[in-house]
């Protein structure tokens, strides 16, 4: 009845948008600010920003395995943006990928997860986008090579990969938890990157939350496995984590820093507890520990001495980093990642982890590719990844050797 | 000349003054911008740790200090002398950028005495008034020890400082420094461990009656965030400091604990490689109308503003006076105007002892700031009754660094070069300390800055001039402390001391300190100083002056603390008291 009601309402308000020409009616402020914290928990800036870093006019050029796909515009621009949009266009762009005009969106837009919002939310989020400065800024939408530049195609993936329908809370759980799912899963789609992707680019099925590769990155595991994922972090911990962007063995960088910039970092205390106790409660996916190489092989000791000499006068010479400032390693699970692109991004190009209004300072760890070869930067990773408590795979040179040619050029953020 | 839109505060420099200037009055809710004369620097980018510790490129080639081709002074040591540019930093090395000085410093945070800031009439009640030497011009500051006490503790709390309190509310404290002012709270963070040389020192200054204390320093001990949510991490004792950015954010800079909060006010702004010519006044000179700057690509710019704060370093806030006509130059033949009097410097000298071969010392393991003092023969903490100066000299046993390219210490008569050279190197290095003093500067008459008559800068505008020699109350001084520091020297062990006295005549040559302090002082009347207590100026009472160039006469401390300290003693003054009325005097001339 509710439902019906809202419904009711916002088809009624589609029709009168439906010409495209008003902004949204500006007594609608609860609504639109409902719509903007959903637009911050779904990180929407985070790929349409403008080319003025203030407006969602897009523009950037989101790198797939299927070539670049450029972002659109969605400030409320006739033209170029989204302004002849309906509440509707918009709620089936969410719910099912498709443009007003019938054409596919590609899931790089993650409708697989905007599809388990509610209409509520995706009318809010609406009203905000509508309640913006319209900002005129044409984006070429066709940068997708052959074949994957027809979107018809789009179809087929959809069938295989994508099966729309609003999130339904589990009754024997939480409100926290199921919160936390709805957060998670719908708006927050945090398993865009965390979830390992299929040859098609889907989600690979039974492995959610599992970690996956990313443009040189690797979004690590945060299922609730203990030696991989986040099973061993304390709610505090996840919390600070997400609202700070620093915690003693951890700080947020890479694509993670902008997530925790643009998003997390303005979510409530009650939004973060309630990711933290999905993830915490939502079960782990993740493969058994191994046993760690032994301090005597060749390439610990190789890695104990590069260790010593470049990376103990900050992360301290057992692992324990300084919190807040210098991630600690030893029962770090980003290091222990089964793929270490995380670990051979950051020795290789360095990083600068966010900064937060709760953590103003951003420490940076310098790239050190230009004066380690493949080989050192392989055994330092290795003992690592297998000193104080820690376990995981050796590196090999070769994989140095990939991953440096995958972040060649590949810089630090440029001063700010 | 394109004309900007009006600001609240406008800001000339950006070092230590200038970003806590700026972020206090941004937090006011003030729109601020900085006018920086250098280029933009951050620790991530231009102090990172995989490049920083380079010894050729910034202690030999001075990598962040400001070029002479940008601005230089002329020296001379007397009235009777034609004054020559420098044209090679040397005795001091101007800081250049964000952060200014305070990038390179070592970190040394001192409070001066109580008994500093009434120098004057303090040696006048203690010994009569026969023992202020002839042409001295020392004078009692406006401001007591007592006012600037909170704004010292917050400035410490800002950097972090390491250290041992040796006097909480008036209860000495042992292990800290018996002879200093109280304290109305502990250090941020526990003192840096010691070397050997410093437990060696001591021991022996205890043994010699002395009453050692570390340093209080600006490279800290633990990790710590300070009252601006900024985080520093604990001091790797890399050895890399003076001279260099810090790259592990363990030492107190603007960079690391001020910058990362301010570059997140939305009502401040910075512009970099923009050097400010000129400040503006009203036609009648009563009033700052804001300043004019030159950008990179030599275009010229009005920035208006309510209230001018200048803050870049000691000799250029005093020269960006003169180019202003702001105030009166002082003559030192007619003894009138103010702007460029009591210029003074530091006394520096010491010993070094050279010991066994079994004493390793290893310097490398060191910071900017560790070290233990004696202050037993600094200040007036010891009788001057017949010697013959005013004034004293803090003892320090640091260990800054042991780095390969200019820490190569060897035995006096040592050839320059070649084999001897080479061998005594090796046998030296490690096994050689010293003991050093950090002495007071008087002010003088015939010691100031002024406009050069001869030569201009890149833009055209006259050099400063700085008139300036050792005199003999400072010599005298200097000598006197210098003669413990051999007595510190041989009770630590030393096979061999060599005593190194200060001589004159003063050389812009070779490295001696970057203290230059005076010639915009803050006084109790318009006619001893140019800048009244609250460091507003006399004439302009919408312009404040920061820096070291506030002071009557330098102490024998670091400038930077009290620095810190004045500068805080201001923003109070500013925000609870200007702002209330702006553009009237806070004091009544």
């Amino acid at each position: 009845m509710m439902r019906g009601t809202i419904l009711a309402a916002t088809l009624f308000a589609a029709t009168a948008l439906g010409a495209g020409i008003a902004k949204a009616d500006p007594d609608n402020f609860v609504e639109v600010q409902r719509g903007k914290y959903l637009a911050t928990v779904g990180d929407c800036m985070g790929c349409h920003v403008g080319p003025d870093g203030k407006s969602m006019a897009g523009g950037n050029l989101l790198e797939t395995p299927f070539g670049n796909i450029a972002v659109p515009n969605i400030t409320p621009d006739n033209k170029t943006g989204i302004g002849t949009w309906s509440a509707e266009d918009f709620y089936q762009a969410m719910h099912v990928g498709k443009a007003p005009d019938g054409t596919h969106l590609y899931p790089a837009f993650p409708y697989t997860s905007f599809t388990k919002m509610t209409r509520e939310d995706t009318d809010a989020i609406y009203a905000y986008l509508r309640a913006q400065e319209a900002v005129e800024n044409e984006v070429d939408r066709d940068t997708l090579p052959f074949p994957f530049n027809i979107r018809l195609a789009m179809w087929g993936w959809n069938w295989l990969n994508f099966t729309p329908g609003e999130f339904k809370p589990d009754p024997q759980k939480s409100e926290a938890y199921n919160r936390g799912a709805y957060l998670v899963e719908g708006p927050g789609h945090c398993g865009l990157c965390h979830t390992p992707r299929n040859f098609m680019g889907g989600d690979a099925a039974g492995d959610e939350l599992k970690g996956g590769a990313l443009q040189g990155w690797f979004a690590p595991n945060i299922s609730a496995d203990k030696h991989v994922g986040i099973g061993a972090w304390s709610e505090a911990e996840i919390v600070d984590y997400l609202r700070t962007g620093h915690t003693a063995r951890s700080a947020a960088s890479g694509p993670m820093a902008e997530v925790v910039s643009y998003s997390t970092s303005h979510m409530t205390e009650g939004d973060l507890k309630a990711i933290a106790t999905y993830l915490r409660e939502r079960g782990a996916a993740g493969e058994a520990k191994p046993q760690p190489l032994a301090a005597s092989e060749p390439r610990m000791q190789a890695g104990a001495a590069i260790y010593d000499d470049t990376c103990a006068a900050c992360h301290v010479g057992d692992g324990s980093g300084v919190a807040g400032m210098f991630p600690r390693l030893a029962d770090n699970q980003l290091v222990q990642q089964t793929d270490p692109s995380g670990i051979l991004h950051v020795i290789l190009q360095g990083s600068q982890s966010v900064a937060t209004p709760h953590a103003v300072t951003a420490p940076s760890m310098p790239a050190l590719g230009w004066r380690l070869s493949d080989q050192q930067v392989a055994d330092v990773a290795t003992f690592i990844r297998n000193s104080w408590g820690n376990a995981a795979a050796p590196v090999t040179a070769d994989q140095v050797k990939s991953m440096r040619e995958e972040t060649a050029g590949v810089a630090m953020p440029a001063r700010h | 000349m394109s004309r900007l839109p009006k600001k609240d505060v406008v800001i000339v420099g950006l070092g230590w003054t200038g970003s806590i200037m700026a972020h206090e009055l941004a937090m006011a809710g003030l729109d601020v911008v900085a006018i920086e004369r250098g280029p933009w620097r951050d620790t991530a980018t231009d102090y990172n740790i995989g490049t920083a510790p380079d010894e050729l490129r910034y202690a030999v080639r001075q990598d962040i200090f400001l070029r002479p081709a940008q601005d230089t002074q002329t020296a001379r040591n007397s009235l009777d002398q034609v004054a020559l540019p420098i044209r090679k930093y040397g005795s001091y090395l101007p800081g250049n950028g964000v952060g200014g000085a305070g990038v390179h410093w070592n970190g040394h945070t001192w409070r001066f005495f109580p008994s500093d800031f009434n120098l004057r009439s303090h040696y006048i009640e203690r010994y009569g008034k026969d023992i202020i030497p002839e042409n001295c011009t020392v004078q009692d500051w406006p401001v007591s020890y007592d006012e600037l006490e909170p704004h010292y503790d917050f400035f410490e709390k800002v950097c972090g400082i390491s250290g041992k309190a040796g006097n909480i509310k008036g209860v000495i404290q042992p292990g800290g420094n018996p002879f200093e002012g109280w304290r109305s709270d502990e250090y941020p963070t526990k003192p840096l461990k010691p070397n050997l040389s410093q437990t060696m020192f001591a021991k022996a200054a205890t043994e010699l009656g002395m009453h050692p204390f570390p340093l209080p320093s600006g490279n800290i001990s633990e990790a710590y965030t300070n009252p601006y949510g900024v985080r520093m991490a604990p001091c790797t004792y890399c050895g890399f400091c003076e001279w260099f950015g810090c790259a592990n954010y363990s030492k107190a800079s603007p960079q690391a604990c001020v910058l990362p909060a301010l570059m997140r006010q939305s009502n401040f702004e910075a512009r970099t490689l923009c050097e400010v010519t000129k400040i503006n006044t009203t036609p009648d000179g009563k009033m700052a109308t804001g300043v004019t700057y030159v950008d990179a690509d030599g275009r010229e710019w009005e920035q208006p503003a309510e209230l001018v704060l200048l803050c870049a370093y000691a000799i250029f806030n005093v020269r960006l006076l003169m180019l202003s006509n702001i105030g009166t130059q002082y003559d030192p033949v007619s003894n009138t105007g103010t702007l460029g009097r009591n210029y003074a410097y530091q006394t520096n000298a010491g010993s070094v002892g050279y010991f066994s071969k079994d004493v390793n010392f290893n310097p490398f393991a060191g910071a900017g700031s560790l070290g233990m003092m004696a202050d037993d023969f600094n200040g007036d903490n010891f009788d001057h009754t017949g010697l013959g100066f005013i004034g004293g000299a803090n003892i320090n046993c640091t260990t800054t660094n042991g780095r390969p390219i200019s820490n190569r210490p060897v035995p006096p008569g040592t050839p320059r070069w070649g084999a001897e050279w080479k061998k005594a190197t090796a046998d030296t290095y490690g096994h050689v300390q010293s003991v050093g003093t950090q002495g007071s500067s008087m002010a003088y008459r015939d010691v100031y800055l002024d406009l050069d008559p001869t030569y201009k800068d890149r833009l055209g505008r006259p050099l400063m001039r700085m008139t300036f020699d050792f005199k003999e109350n400072d010599l005298k001084m200097s000598r006197y402390v210098v003669d413990q520091t051999a007595k510190i020297a041989r009770a630590m062990g030393a096979n061999h001391v060599s005593v190194n006295y200060k001589k004159g005549p003063w050389s812009v040559v070779p490295y001696q300190t970057t203290h230059n302090t005076g010639g915009a002082v803050m006084s109790s009347t318009p006619q001893d100083g140019v800048v009244n207590r609250y460091t507003q100026h006399w004439d302009v009472p919408n312009l404040f002056v920061s820096g070291a160039c506030l002071f009557p006469q330098n102490a024998g401390y670091n400038p930077t603390g009290t620095v810190g300290a004045l500068t805080y003693w201001a923003l109070d003054a500013i925000k609870n008291k200007y702002l209330k009325n702006p553009g009237q005097a806070l004091v009544q001339a």
